[in-house]
């Protein structure tokens, strides 16, 4: 009963990944990129652990999967969101359908928008 | 297995795209971080189907460099020094 479980729920996070790489390719900018690949990609990763771990149980390897899988969990939003801030503080600018950018008429001294030309 | 690996290595090679392409430097750094958090997972199916434990190791060991590597492109994006 349990194995199939482990292999559906490895097979939905190589889903995940194939589907956040895609988004990696096919978004306009820099901002949309990110947060379109960061979340499929630790989700989709995340989900690999949780397969190894029912699929092996509380060995070793499962163990440190279950680990490996927390930590990604934990610091991978973190990476994107210093990615981000950093990108951002670089001048890299928006794409030119963006509506509206608080952060950077707040803190920059004007939105961080391409113009339509 | 072998179909795993190979959707798996498409994702990679989707990466590499971005990386070779991507028009500004930021582009790039996103394309080494998603490809970092990728390869840790291919590195634990590995440990999976070879039955190598030792392996998922490596994966936390990897996860681990990634995000430290992450940090750092973008604190050199930021244009602040590392201790700052």
């Amino acid at each position: 009963m349990i194995s199939p479980l482990g292999w559906l729920i490895i097979w939905i996070g190589i889903l995940f990944d194939i589907l956040g790489t895609v988004g990696l390719i096919r978004f306009p900018d820099v901002y949309n990129r990110l947060q379109a690949s960061t979340k499929c990609v630790t989700l989709g990763t995340f989900g690999i652990m949780i397969g190894i771990f029912l699929l092996k149980g509380f060995s070793p390897m499962g163990i440190k999967a279950l680990i490996c899988g927390a930590f990604l969990l934990l610091t991978s939003p973190v990476a994107a969101h210093a990615l981000m801030r950093g990108s951002l503080h670089f001048g890299q600018k928006m794409w030119k359908g963006t509506v509206i950018d608080q952060y950077g008429v707040e803190k920059l001294g004007g939105a961080q928008i391409e113009k339509e030309d | 297995m072998s179909l795993i690996f190979s959707i798996l290595a498409i994702g990679g090679f989707m990466c590499l795209f971005r990386i070779y392409k991507g028009p500004s430097i930021a582009d790039r750094a996103v394309g080494v971080d998603i490809m970092g958090v990728l390869f840790v997972g291919i590195t634990a199916l590995s440990a999976l189907f070879y039955d190598l434990p030792y392996l998922m190791d490596l994966a936390i060991a990897l996860a681990l460099f990634s995000f430290i590597g992450t940090i750092a492109l973008a604190k050199y994006l930021e244009k602040r020094s590392l201790d700052d």
